[in-house]
C-alpha cells in the first residue's frame, strides 16, 4: 500500500529533499511537544534552535499603533483598501520597492545605491534562494557553499531545482573562514566528477557562525568567481543584526570598488524576517545586477508574491527615517547585550564560542565535552542536551560542519529570565561533564572550591545591577 | 551562463502583449477617454463597496481579535506552514458555503499557498516527474503554460473541444488526447480541469464529470480541479467532489487519493493582491509534501488574520456571496445584451468574470485562420482601443473566439467598450 502511494506522487514529493528528517528539526519537534514555560512548564525544553529576532518587537508594534494609515483596516488606511486588494502586479508596489531599496542602503551606511527596479519580491528568503537557483542553474549543475551553512539551503536550493550543493570546507583552525585553496579544491572536485559549477553562495553575516566577512574575504570571493566566470550569490539577510565591530560590508560595496568584475554575476538575497523580526509577513527580496535574471526572477515571483497588504505596511514603515534610525540602533544594542550575556555566561563555565559581531545566535564550542571527536559523539551529546538538559540547540553536523563538537545557540527569541534558566542548565551539563572527565582522569584534581567559585562568579554576573542581563529594555516573549 | 528556464517562461503570448499595450495607454473616462479599455483582465471589482463597509464597521481588524487583544506580535512571528488555525477553519467553512454546503472540507487536508498560481505549480511538482504530462481541455487559461510547465518540466497535452458542441469535452476527444500523449511517448499522470471554466464561463456538465471521472479511474489518473471561479456562478453547479461522493462514497477508494481541488480568494472576493490560495486533497502524502513546498510561497500571516476575521463573520459572508453573484449575473446580462446589439453571440455560461465571444464573422473575408484572428485582435487593441484575449492565446483549436472580461470595469466603461466592439463588427461588415 505504501509503495502504491509512493508511486502516486512524484519523486520530489516522496523523497527527503525537504530535509525535515534531519536532527536540525528533531530538536524542534522535542520543543514543540514539551515547550518551556516559566510557570506552567518549568521543566520543558527551552527553544534555542530558532533564529528569530524578538528583542525589538515592541518598537515595531509601537510604530504600527502610531501609524494607522499603514494598515488598511483602520479609518485612515481604509481608503486604500480597494487599490491594494486588487493590485497583483508582480513588479510590486513602487513605493514598496523604493522603501526597501532605501532601507537596504541605510543598513549599508548609505555607502551604496540600490535601484528599486532591480528589486524582485519572493516568498521569503526561502523563495528567493529557490528562484535564484532556478534562474542560474539547470538540474545536475552545482553551487559551491562554504561550511558550516544553514540547513535550509539544502531544501531551498536543491529540492525542486535538481541542482547540487558542493561544500567548501572550512574549519576552526582559522575561525571557519573560507580560503582560496578551499574554494579551488571544491571547484576542482566538481570538475573531476563532471559537475558544472554555476556559482558560489555566501551568507554574510554568516548563519551559523555569527561572523561577518571582511574586505579581504569578499574581494577574494569576487576575484574567484570572476576568474571562473561563475555567479556569486550573497545572502545578506542578517545585515542589520550586526551589533559590533567588525561592521558589515556588503558585496554591493565590493562590487562598486571592483570595476573589473562582471556585475552580471552578482546577486543579493534579502529578507525582512531577521533584521526586523517579522518572518510571518513573508517578505523576501532578490536583487540582481543581471537584467535577464531580474526579468526571469520577476516572472517567477508570481509563485510567491508579497501580499500587497504587507507591501503597504512596509512601504510606510521603511520610509520612516526617524523610526529606522532609532530601531536599528536600539536593535543592535539589545542584540549586543543579549549575546554578551550568553557568551560571557558560557565563558565563565569554560565554554568557548566563536567571536562574532552579528546574527541571532552564537557558535558554541563544546568539543571538550565530547566523548570522542566524532559526529556520533556529537549526536550523543546533542541528545543529552535536548532530552536531559532540556534545551534545543542545533548540532554542527546539521550545518555540514567538518568538525564535530560545535553547536549553534540562538539567543534573541526569548527573555532575560529564560536565558538565565538556560545558562543555569548548561552550567549543570558542564559541571557534570567535568565530573565525568574527572572520574576518567584520576591524576588531575580540581578542587570543589574552584568549581563553586566559578559558579558564584556566574551568579554574580547574572545578578549584578550593571549586568546587561538585568536591563529592563531586553524583554521578549518566550 | 544562465539556466534554460530564463528563456522558456511562456510569457510571450498575445495574452501578455495586450496587457503591455494597455499599460502604455490605459483608458480613463476623464483623463484619457481614447485610451485602451482593459477587457482582458479577469478580476472581480464589482463588490468592493461591501468589503469596504465591513472594514469601516470592523476597524482595527488588521491587528485585533474580535473579542479584543492585539495579535501583532503573534502574527509577526507566525511562519508555520500549516497555516493560522483560525483562518483555515473559516476558509474551509467558506469553501463549503459557496458550494451550497453540499461538501464539507477538513482543515487537515487543506494546504495554504500564495495564490492558486502557486497551488497549481505545487501540484505539478508533487504529482508528476519532469517530462510527464497532464491532459487539459482547450481553451484554457494562458497562464497555465507558465504555472504548470515552466519550472516543473511537466508537459500539457490539450484535449481539443469545438464550437460545434459548445466546447464540451467528449469521449473521443479525451481518447484522442491520451493517444497523442502515447505517440509522443509521454506518460499521462492526470487531467487538469478548471471548473467553472476560464475562458468559457461554463461549468462542467454532469455528463462531462462522469466521463472524466470514469476515464481517470480506468487509467488511474489524478484529477486536479481548479475551482477558483466557484463563487462567481449564478447558481451552484455539481463539482468533482460532489459527483465522486455519489459514485464512490467509500472514502478509502483509491480514486479519492487522486482528486485534488484548488481554491483561491482572488476571484470570489476580489482580493488577488493578498495572495491567498489553497490545495485541498484527501491524499495524506500529498498534503504533507505540498505543505512543505508551500514554504516557497506562504500566505502572509497579516492577510491570513484579516481574512479570518472577514470569513468568520458568517452573516456578512452569506450576504456578500449572494449580492456578489447577483451583481455578476446582472453584469453578465449587460454584456450579453450589448454583444447581441453588436451582432455577436457568446457561449451560454453562468459563471466566470468573462464571456466567450464568437467573432468569427468579424474576421474579414477569406477562410477563418489564426492569422485573421491575430489581425482582428491587433485592430481591436490598437485601432478600437479594447484589449481582449484572443482564442489562440487560450489554445483554442478554432480561430475567431475571444474572451472578454466584464467585471473589472465600471458599468459605463463596459458600455463604452461594447460600443467600440460594435464599431469593430460594423467595420468588419464594411470591409466585407
Amino acid at each position: 500500500m505504501l509503495t502504491n502511494q509512493e508511486q502516486l506522487l512524484s519523486k520530489i514529493a516522496s523523497n527527503d529533499g525537504h530535509g525535515e528528517n534531519s536532527a536540525f528539526f528533531d530538536g524542534w519537534k522535542a520543543y514543540d511537544s514539551d515547550p518551556y514555560h516559566p510557570t506552567q512548564n518549568p521543566n520543558g525544553v527551552i527553544q534555542m534552535g530558532l533564529a528569530e529576532n524578538q528583542l525589538s518587537m515592541d518598537l515595531v508594534e509601537e510604530w504600527v499603533r502610531n501609524n494607522p494609515q499603514a494598515s488598511i483596516c483602520t479609518p485612515k488606511g481604509a481608503s486604500q483598501f480597494k487599490d491594494i486588494a486588487i493590485y497583483q502586479d508582480y513588479h510590486g508596489l513602487p513605493e514598496f520597492r523604493n522603501a526597501v531599496a532605501r532601507f537596504m542602503e541605510k543598513v549599508r551606511g548609505n555607502r551604496v545605491r540600490f535601484d528599486p527596479d532591480r528589486i524582485v519580491m519572493s516568498g521569503g528568503a526561502t523563495g528567493a534562494q529557490e528562484t535564484l537557483a532556478f534562474c542560474l542553474a539547470d538540474p545536475g549543475e552545482a553551487l559551491l557553499v562554504p561550511t558550516p551553512y544553514y540547513p535550509g539551503n539544502d531544501r531551498d536550493l536543491t529540492w525542486r531545482t535538481g541542482i547540487e550543493l558542493i561544500p567548501v570546507v572550512c574549519d576552526s583552525s582559522n575561525d571557519f573562514k573560507f580560503t582560496r585553496d578551499a574554494l579551488e579544491t571544491a571547484f576542482n572536485k566538481a570538475q573531476e566528477s563532471n559537475t558544472k559549477v554555476k556559482g558560489l553562495l555566501l551568507n554574510n553575516p554568516s548563519n551559523p557562525l555569527g561572523t561577518v566577512l571582511d574586505r579581504e574575504a569578499l574581494s577574494m570571493a569576487i576575484n574567484f568567481i570572476n576568474d571562473k566566470n561563475i555567479h556569486l550569490i550573497c545572502d545578506e539577510i542578517y545585515s542589520a543584526t550586526v551589533f559590533d565591530e567588525p561592521g558589515f560590508i556588503s558585496i554591493a560595496e565590493i562590487l562598486q570598488e571592483s570595476p573589473q568584475t562582471n556585475p552580471e554575476l552578482i546577486h543579493i538575497i534579502y529578507s525582512l524576517s531577521k533584521d526586523l523580526g517579522f518572518p510571518g509577513f513573508r517578505v523576501g527580496i532578490l536583487y540582481s545586477y543581471n537584467d535577464a535574471v531580474v526579468s526571469c526572477a520577476r516572472k517567477m515571483s508570481s509563485f510567491g508574491l508579497v501580499s500587497t497588504q504587507t507591501q503597504l505596511l512596509l512601504a510606510s514603515m521603511l520610509s520612516d527615517e526617524e523610526f529606522l534610525e532609532k530601531f536599528l540602533a536600539e536593535s543592535a544594542a539589545r542584540l549586543c547585550a543579549r549575546r554578551s550575556m550568553l557568551c560571557q555566561g558560557l565563558a565563565q563555565m569554560g565554554v568557548g564560542s566563536l567571536k562574532g559581531s552579528a546574527g541571532l545566535y552564537c557558535w558554541m564550542d563544546l568539543r571538550r565535552l565530547l566523548k570522542a571527536a566524532t559526529f556520533e559523539a556529537e549526536m550523543e551529546l546533542w541528545r543529552v542536551i535536548v532530552n536531559d538538559v532540556r534545551i534545543n540547540v542545533s548540532p554542527g553536523a546539521s550545518f555540514h560542519c567538518s568538525e564535530p563538537g560545535w553547536f549553534r545557540v540562538c539567543f534573541a527569541n526569548m527573555d532575560d529570565e529564560t536565558m538565565r534558566v538556560a545558562l543555569g542548565r548548561i552550567s549543570k551539563l558542564v559541571m557534570q561533564s567535568n565530573k565525568n572527565s574527572e572520574s576518567r582522569k584520576p591524576c588531575r584534581r580540581r578542587s570543589k572550591l574552584e568549581i563553586s567559585l566559578s559558579f558564584r562568579r556566574l551568579d554574580e554576573i547574572m545578578m549584578s545591577p550593571h549586568s546587561p542581563m538585568t536591563s529592563p529594555l531586553v524583554r521578549a516573549r518566550t | 551562463m544562465l539556466s534554460r528556464k530564463v528563456t522558456s517562461h511562456g510569457q510571450d503570448s498575445s495574452y501578455f502583449l495586450g496587457w503591455q499595450e494597455y499599460e502604455k495607454n490605459p483608458f480613463d473616462p476623464i483623463h484619457n477617454p481614447s485610451g485602451i479599455i482593459q477587457m482582458g483582465l479577469a478580476e472581480n471589482q464589482l463588490s468592493f463597496d461591501l468589503l469596504e463597509s465591513w472594514i469601516e464597521e470592523n476597524q482595527e481588524s488588521n491587528w485585533y481579535r474580535k473579542q479584543g487583544g492585539s495579535v501583532f506580535r503573534e502574527l509577526a512571528l507566525f511562519q508555520d506552514y500549516h497555516g493560522l488555525p483560525e483562518f483555515k477553519k473559516v476558509l474551509a467553512e467558506y469553501m463549503s458555503e459557496i458550494r451550497g454546503n453540499k461538501v464539507k472540507f477538513d482543515v487537515d487536508k487543506l494546504v495554504l499557498t500564495a495564490g492558486s498560481t502557486s497551488a497549481n505549480e505545487i501540484l505539478m511538482f508533487c504529482l508528476a516527474e519532469p517530462g510527464e504530462a497532464f491532459l487539459i481541455p482547450t481553451p484554457y487559461y494562458p497562464g497555465f503554460d507558465r504555472d504548470l510547465k515552466w519550472r516543473t518540466g511537466v508537459e500539457i497535452i490539450p484535449i481539443h473541444t469545438s464550437s460545434s458542441n459548445n466546447f464540451t469535452i467528449t469521449k473521443p476527444s479525451l481518447q484522442e488526447a491520451f493517444q497523442r500523449a502515447q505517440t509522443l511517448k509521454l506518460k499521462v499522470k492526470g487531467l487538469f480541469l478548471t471548473n467553472p471554466s476560464n475562458p468559457l464561463g461554463t461549468a462542467l456538465s454532469l455528463q462531462e464529470l462522469h466521463l472524466l471521472l470514469s476515464f481517470s479511474l480506468s487509467h488511474s489518473l489524478h484529477i486536479v480541479s481548479d475551482e477558483i471561479y466557484t463563487a462567481t456562478a449564478s447558481f451552484p453547479t455539481p463539482s468533482f467532489t460532489e459527483t465522486l461522493s455519489r459514485l464512490l462514497p467509500d472514502p478509502l477508494h483509491p480514486a479519492w487519493s487522486r482528486l485534488h481541488v484548488v481554491s483561491s480568494l482572488s476571484k470570489d472576493l476580489g482580493l488577488p493582491g493578498f495572495r491567498i490560495g489553497a490545495i485541498y486533497s484527501h491524499n495524506v502524502e500529498l498534503v504533507a509534501a505540498a505543505t512543505k513546498m508551500s514554504s516557497f510561497g506562504l500566505v502572509s500571516s497579516q492577510s491570513q488574520f484579516l481574512l479570518s476575521r472577514i470569513l468568520a463573520d458568517k452573516g456578512f459572508i452569506r450576504g456578500y456571496a449572494r449580492e456578489n453573484r447577483r451583481r455578476l449575473g446582472r453584469r453578465r446580462g449587460v454584456m450579453r445584451a450589448g454583444l447581441r446589439e453588436a451582432g455577436l453571440r457568446c457561449l451560454r455560461g453562468e459563471a466566470g468574470l468573462f464571456c466567450w465571444v464568437d467573432m468569427r464573422g468579424a474576421m474579414g473575408p477569406g477562410p477563418a485562420s489564426f492569422e485573421a484572428e491575430a489581425e482582428l485582435w491587433r485592430r481591436m487593441v490598437m485601432e478600437f482601443g479594447v484589449n481582449v484575449a484572443p482564442g489562440k492565446s487560450c489554445h483554442c483549436s478554432e480561430p475567431g473566439w475571444f474572451r472578454v472580461c466584464f467585471a473589472n470595469v465600471a458599468e459605463e466603461t463596459l458600455r463604452e467598450a461594447l460600443r467600440r466592439i460594435k464599431a469593430v463588427v460594423a467595420d468588419a461588415g464594411v470591409r466585407r
